[in-house]
């Protein structure tokens, strides 16, 4: 049935528990080959850790995931290396797998920063490392595609560029892409299916769908709609500052 | 020209600078130093069960020293203390057991002081066989897990994410690290292993701008140490572990004017 429906990861009423405190319960979404499935949620709503479960990198997890590809890109939210390994960009490139050189190149060029190849990892700036973080991910050509925050710290005309290469990339290779963005209105255009979170899945669905709705209009104008899709939505609960949620 | 006992050394000694080369680095990349020199003190262990049960001393130590890496694994998990408390307190535990039970097995004579800083006389070829033969082991196993000990070493979480299974890399890791200290004891004794792991890959840092050439120049140093530490031993009856350091700490001290040049040069 995979195959058929070129499911790469899906995630089945996942959960994760720390202190004895819920960080995400009950997410169920799947990524297929050449969709973008977005992650859209506040602070401190579970969207780094539904990635990370979904990536396998939580162990002792609630429910369980079916990940159909090993040929994984991976862009986290944060990263922090430790300068007393020095490491140049093009020594960065071939981290997780032996890349050809004419790979590294073309996917350094994609993003803006091959002119970075030879420079120590430690002397970029924060958008110079976002740049090359996303370089070092689709360089490999991966099946899927797991992107936190991925034009963090980017320059504004740099972050509408970069989102529309992970749209490209998403078509050129036919990748699912699973994107996790506070940033609503420059990256719904892009997206095929929406999943809200807030410590569980508030709603999901299709951007394009609510683009056209009138209340949606009315919220954020003719204007918007038509540049921006944004995918709005009601939710028949709200959630207290601490994320517990109150039933309306 | 030497005595065969000399040149014994200084076989041994290249073979193990070969491999703390390499491994040096990733002690140091991943803030190992206090782990690997927990590991040496409880060597002292493997040392008297070696000689209580007529047993190789090298194999002997291996194995100590990667139930002591076990214990303490498990005791991060199940304890609320923090790592360097749980490494002082087995670093120095096994430290005193092994020197409380010398203090019983009087009917053998102890080299304590050989043990504890090197000696040069006493590596055997036997020794030398262990040495290179193991040394080959654990640079050949080090390569089978370069690229997932690497990745995980800049971050767990995109090795992890990736597919490169970091954990099981880790765990090889921490036996290899055993193994070294269980072929490196006699030669640099055990209060001094992790010196030799770890100056003349800080020697290297200065040096590098990348990683490959970090583990070439830390193996060069390790090689010019072991050189300059045995042949200044034999010279000045001196022993051989400390000397060894010493030589690695000169090296490092030279190092440091080509940082201070390379500031001034970018400056």
């Amino acid at each position: 049935m995979s195959l058929e429906k070129n499911i790469l990861v899906k995630l089945n009423n996942v959960g994760i528990q720390q202190n004895e405190k819920w960080l995400v319960k009950g997410v169920s979404l799947e990524v297929e080959k050449g969709k973008i499935v977005t992650l859209i949620g506040p602070n401190g709503s579970g969207k780094s850790t539904t990635a990370k479960i979904a990536l396998g990198i939580y162990k002792n997890i609630e429910g369980n995931v079916e990940k159909f590809t090993n040929n994984v890109g991976y862009v986290p939210q944060k990263i922090s290396i430790d300068w007393t390994l020095p490491l140049r960009v093009k020594d960065f490139m071939v981290l997780t797998d032996n890349i050809k050189d004419e790979l590294i190149d073309e996917a350094l060029s994609l993003t803006g920063v091959i002119h970075l190849k030879e420079k120590n990892l430690g002397n970029l700036s924060g958008g110079e490392f976002q740049r090359v973080l996303l370089a070092r991910a689709i360089s490999k050509k991966p099946e899927l595609l797991v992107l936190d925050e991925p034009v963090q710290g980017v320059d504004f005309t740099g972050e509408i560029a970069l989102y529309e290469l992970i749209k490209k990339i998403s078509e050129k290779l036919n990748c699912g892409i699973l994107l996790i963005s506070h940033d609503l209105h420059t990256v719904m255009s892009a997206t095929d299916h929406v999943v809200c979170l807030n410590g569980h899945v508030c709603c999901s669905g299709s951007p394009k769908d609510v683009a056209r709705n009138n209340e949606y209009k009315a919220l954020f104008g003719e204007q918007a709609s038509q540049t921006l899709s944004v995918y709005e939505h009601k939710h028949d609960h709200e959630h207290s500052i601490d994320g517990k949620i109150k039933k309306n | 020209m030497f005595d065969d006992f000399f040149i014994r050394a200084l076989v041994a000694g290249i073979g193990i600078a070969f491999v703390t080369g390499p491994l040096g680095c990733f002690v140091v990349w991943r803030r190992l130093s206090y782990f690997g020199d927990t590991l040496a003190h409880s060597a002292l262990l493997g040392v008297t069960i070696a000689y209580t049960l007529d047993f190789n001393i090298a194999v002997a130590i291996f194995i100590t020293s990667s139930i002591i890496a076990l214990i303490l694994v498990k005791l991060e998990r199940k304890t609320n203390l923090p790592g360097d408390a749980l490494l002082g307190l087995l670093a120095h535990s096994s430290l005193a057991v092994g020197l409380v039970v010398i203090g019983f097995l009087t009917f053998i004579r102890f080299d304590i002081m050989g043990l504890l800083f090197g000696d040069i006389l006493a590596v055997t070829t036997d020794d030398l066989l262990i040495i290179w033969i193991g040394g080959a082991i654990i640079l050949l196993v080090l390569k089978l897990i370069w690229k997932p000990l690497f990745a995980s070493t800049v971050n767990y979480e995109l090795a992890e994410a990736e597919g490169l299974k970091p954990d099981r890399a880790k765990a090889i890791f921490t036996i290899l690290i055993a193994a070294i200290i269980a072929i490196s004891i006699k030669m640099v004794g055990l209060l001094l292993i992790t010196g030799l792991l770890i100056i003349p890959t800080a020697m290297a840092r200065n040096i590098s701008d990348n990683p490959q050439k970090m583990v070439i120049f830390s193996i060069i140093g390790g090689l010019l140490s072991v050189f300059l530490g045995l042949f200044s031993s034999l010279e000045f009856n001196t022993p051989s572990g400390p000397s060894i350091v010493a030589a690695a700490l000169i090296l490092f001290i030279i190092s440091l004017f080509k940082i201070k040049q390379t500031i001034q040069l970018k400056n």
